[in-house]
């Protein structure tokens, strides 16, 4: 590691070539471990059910077929609806997206109180808030259920947004205090100065810092609710069950026949969404966006 | 015919007492999620439309439903139960015990239930004396399935001791062929034990054990030998089995990779899909020894306001149990009706020993529940029992140690 | 954007915005661990009681050999995912930091394991584990006849096949919070450190990875909640097997809430399962956030 220099000023033209070389070579074979089992699931989702019966399960396919991700999307069961993954997908993009901006705007504003604008108790109500991110999941449920039941929102959406928001805002106060905090201080003292109030100093010169942050919070919230299945399947009911549980239903049989093709199709499909987040999210990961402005 | 009869006849009796409603509306929390399975239940859907029903689908799949008990504790906890919800075995009375069940003994009663199901399996639909669930099919636990050619090719009949099966066995290893086809997980190991089981100890034996839990009968020289046999069939298998999925192990009985395979009846599903024929391709029978481990689907009925949701439960009861759903649904499933008296004439040759076998040992008194598929007891203790199993299978545990794990398990399961 | 307010809710304001997050991990964490722990100590069944019978639970857990195999396999995935995880992400960061041309492409491929559901991808990696189909059957085929790699069958190894599954989906994620935290250290002072004459890698162990140290807790944070809602992944790798001996403690506690109908026993198990936590958690809390906020 050490090694793995972009220096420009003192090596020799031959030996920034060479580590370029082995820089480029640890990515990709760093790449091929992380596409390894997305292999497996994409020539396995290509073949047919007779061929994997038959065939290694980890080989290309011999014929190369669309049928399973035709089945996974539209007509495999999850039930006795035949309808596949579409009629949930539109359920997890309502709870995922105001989910995901209500909570990574709860943690930015929480963030930025507890990195700048410190008041007595605010670490221990910090430190109350990153302990919460510990809580397994399994132990919240019963007591949750019974009170999104008083609440009267149990088996909605909005309920299911209301325990994911709950749940997320633990880690994005984290993220964005965390990046907060080494912003240096004296930026708020100066605007203050200059008669900018909280949400003025907030809106204008911390949000337009917080493009890094807001991705990498955007992508783990987004992640996490899209992908999230035990909340979804206790909270939900009949017509408001996420893609999740209808990806479940699709693979999570005992005793039925397992179509190992539909299974991976399917798996694939439902992580679409998250894919299209990283990408598109991904474009605001550029460098130097903080290098002026913070000087302040 | 004879049964859409009853139905619309019940059906319009229930609706004109009650005049002013909707109609029977039921939602259905079930795992029954995959083509086959799914195709069943459509059937009973269908049924229910056709009676003016509506049905709200609630599919929830995943290891044998332990997400969709997650899902029934969250709704009945927030005030908000299914109305009825595929529970099987003591889970039934469980669940009774909880006060949240609902009394179906009108619709059972009228319908004549305790007539058409065996005594046993009547058993486990009532909780104190009314009945509170409908049963949906019967599998049975203890098959050995078999590849035919492969028993062919090396002289071998299907066994019917486990000393015939230890011979065979061996004959088939030195063939170079994988005796005993099995995934290791712990409900497959579960399955394995309980066939083995109810073999050395007995119709009596096993029933003391995993119904009673008589600690005598869990600490005897009986139990040790089965846990020998276990050890044994550890032999048998190959290398690689941990933590392989059931049907991948059929399919190595089919493509002759392997011979036998201990597996319930929906392993038939599998031989079926793929085109084998039973009696050809592929051999069924019933594990060595006395007896019928049962494994039992059923519905159990929700406490739920308003009358449109009550008279779907009974609707919903009444054509489960219904000569109709009970044949289509089993022949789609694999296994057999609950009721005893319909016809079998489209079913294949392992139903037909599967139906004989049924009522054979209900009269004797060997029909007996599978402790590894929860039919013998709750949750709790089943799940004491399979740790030890599976600890024991999976690793070099002496079948001594083993036994006296066993009975400090259930003791401490409690 | 302009935001007119009075003086008293300016001074206020702060405490305000954070209220009602407050009060929500109050009720919805703090209150649910309370409630949580009175169940720990009834017999609760198939659904939570709350008549208090002692520590009938808890000397019921002590006693399962199931559960010291849970708790084990807790410190030894925890540990190995957790650290594994840091360096891992750390080190790609730090590589892809270095003007990689197709880095987008690349950063994609390191995320998306993290959006495909367990559920599925567990069914790959068993296969790919699986030493009769997948890696090893593969290199044997190749003719290295003793090439072995058989983790997943044995009861011994079998957890680390776990953390490496773990690591494989979670560390696109840590590269992407350090990257992050990368891009927001000053450039000007990279440069003047560059104009001084000192080495790459000097910059990045003296000036770089020290002032992301407030990242470095974010990532401990995330992997941590991963290492202990590790559950999907067991399901659906190893299903807690060979045996129970990839068991952890998130799987016992589902199974003996929801598949064993004994509540009273999870909640217990939970409740030991946050001790832990607690123990390990706090004191680092503490210190990284003494050392930060003095100032």
């Amino acid at each position: 590691m050490a090694d793995l220099s972009f220096d420009q000023t003192q090596q020799s033209k031959f030996g920034k070539t060479t580590l370029r070389i082995i820089l480029y070579v640890l990515l990709t074979l760093f790449a091929l471990y992380y596409l390894l089992p997305l292999f497996v699931m994409v020539t396995t989702s290509l073949k047919s059910l007779e061929e994997i019966r038959t065939g290694s399960l980890i080989a290309l396919p011999r014929e190369i077929t669309f049928d399973a991700w035709k089945i996974a999307w539209a007509s495999a069961c999850t039930g006795i609806q035949c309808e596949g993954l579409r009629p949930y997908f539109w359920n997890s993009v309502l709870l995922a997206v105001p989910a995901v901006l209500l909570s990574t705007l709860l943690g930015a504003l929480n963030g930025y109180v507890v990195a700048q604008w410190r008041f007595r108790g605010a670490n221990l109500i910090f430190s109350l808030m990153l302990f919460g991110c510990f809580i397994p999941f399994q132990v919240v449920l019963l007591p949750m259920a019974r009170l999104l039941g008083l609440m009267g929102i149990a088996g909605t959406i909005p309920g299911l947004i209301f325990v994911h928001v709950i749940y997320g805002i633990g880690f994005t106060t984290l993220f964005f205090r965390n990046y907060y905090v080494t912003i240096p201080s004296e930026l708020v003292k100066a605007a203050k100065v200059d008669g900018a109030n909280f949400l003025r100093i907030f809106w204008s010169i911390f949000l337009p810092l917080s493009l890094p942050i807001i991705v990498v919070t955007v992508i783990w919230q987004f992640t996490q609710i899209w992908n999230d299945f035990l909340f979804g399947v206790s909270f939900s009911q009949a017509g408001t069950q996420p893609v999740t549980v209808a990806l479940n239903n699709i693979v999570n049989s005992t005793t039925g026949v397992k179509e190992y093709n539909v299974d991976m199709a399917a798996a694939i499909i439902a992580a679409l969404p998250t894919l299209l987040v990283y990408v598109v999210a991904g474009k605001y990961f550029i460098r130097g966006l903080t290098a002026g402005s913070v000087k302040g | 015919m004879k049964f859409t009869a009853i139905a619309a006849i019940s059906s319009i009796a229930l609706s004109s007492a009650t005049s002013a409603i909707a109609g029977p509306e039921a939602e259905v929390l079930h795992w029954w999620t995959s083509g086959g399975e799914a195709k069943s239940v459509a059937v009973l859907q269908k049924e229910f439309a056709d009676n003016g029903g509506t049905w709200t689908d609630m599919p929830v799949a995943g290891g044998g439903g332990d997400a969709a008990m997650a899902a029934l504790r969250a709704r009945v906890l927030s005030g908000n139960a299914p109305t009825a919800v595929q529970l099987k075995g003591p889970a039934i009375q469980e669940w009774y015990e909880e006060g949240v069940l609902a009394d179906i003994s009108s619709v059972a009663e009228a319908q004549g239930w305790s007539a058409v199901l065996p005594a046993s399996i009547a058993g486990h639909m009532k909780c104190e004396g009314s009945w509170c669930a409908a049963p949906v099919n019967v599998h049975r636990v203890d098959w050995i399935w078999a590849n035919a050619s492969v028993l062919e090719a090396n002289g071998i009949d299907m066994p019917s001791t486990w000393d015939e099966f230890n011979a065979a066995a061996e004959k088939l290893q030195a063939a170079g062929i994988i005796p005993l086809a099995h995934g290791g997980q712990a409900w497959q190991d579960a399955t394995v034990f309980e066939a083995v089981a109810l073999g050395i100890l007995g119709a009596n034996g096993f029933h003391k054990a995993f119904v009673e839990l008589d600690e005598e009968t869990l600490t005897s020289d009986a139990m040790v030998a089965v846990f020998d046999q276990m050890r044994k069939m550890r032999g048998y298998v190959d290398p690689n089995f941990s933590g392989r999925d059931w049907n991948l192990a059929t399919a190595m009985v089919m493509n002759g990779e392997a011979a036998f395979q201990i597996m319930g009846d929906w392993a038939k599903g599998e031989f079926m899909a793929a085109g084998k024929v039973p009696g050809e391709d592929f051999l069924c029978l019933s594990t060595p020894g006395e007896g019928f481990l049962y494994n039992v689907d059923s519905f159990a009925m929700f406490a739920v306001d308003g009358e449109d949701k009550t008279q779907g439960q009974n609707l919903l009861a009444e054509l489960i149990v219904g000569q109709n759903f009970q044949k289509v649904f089993n022949l789609n499933k694999g296994s057999i009706p609950a009721r005893t008296d319909v016809a079998l004439d489209e079913f294949d040759t392992c139903a037909h020993i599967s139906a004989a076998d049924m009522s054979a040992s209900s009269l004797s008194g060997s029909l007996l529940p599978s402790y590894a598929h929860g039919m013998a007891l709750r949750g709790a203790q089943s799940g004491a029992i399979t740790d030890v199993v599976t600890a024991h299978f999976n690793s070099d545990m002496s079948s001594a140690e083993a036994v006296a794990q066993l009975a400090k398990a259930v003791a401490n399961s409690y | 954007m302009e935001f007119p307010m009075s003086e008293w809710l300016e001074n206020h304001l702060p405490k305000i915005v954070l209220a009602p997050s407050f009060i929500a991990v109050l009720v919805f964490v703090y209150g649910f661990i309370g409630w949580t722990a009175w169940v720990s100590f009834t017999r609760s069944k198939l659904l939570p009681k709350y008549e208090i019978k002692g520590f009938i639970q808890y000397e019921k857990l002590f006693a399962s050999p199931r559960w010291d195999t849970a708790f084990e396999n807790l410190f030894v995935f925890g540990a190995l995912f957790i650290i594994i995880a840091m360096v891992v992400g750390l080190l790609l960061a730090i590589m892809l930091d270095q003007q990689i041309r197709t880095e987008g492409l690349i950063r994609t491929i390191y995320l998306y394991p993290m959006a495909l559901s367990m559920i599925v991808t567990g069914t790959a990696w068993k296969w790919i584990l699986n030493p009769g189909l997948g890696l090893e059957a593969t290199i044997k085929g190749w003719g290295y006849n003793d090439f072995s790699f058989d983790w997943i069958v044995n009861s011994e190894m079998a957890i680390y096949t776990i953390v490496l599954a773990a690591v494989w989906q979670s560390s696109g994620f840590v590269m992407a919070l350090f990257l992050a935290g990368l891009r927001s250290v000053d450039g000007e002072i990279i440069k003047a450190a560059q104009v001084d004459g000192i080495p790459t890698w000097r910059i990045y162990t003296a000036i770089i990875i020290p002032s992301m140290a407030p990242i470095f807790l974010s990532a401990f944070i995330v992997l941590s909640h991963l290492a202990i809602k590790s559950f999907d992944l067991v399901i659906a790798l190893t299903g807690g097997g060979p045996g129970y001996s990839t068991d952890l403690p998130a799987t016992y506690m589902y199974a003996m809430a929801f598949s064993r109908g004994d509540i009273g026993q999870a909640a217990s198990s939970a409740m030991i399962m946050m001790l832990v936590v607690f123990t390990i958690v706090v004191p680092y809390l503490y210190s990284e956030l003494r050392t930060k906020n003095d100032g």
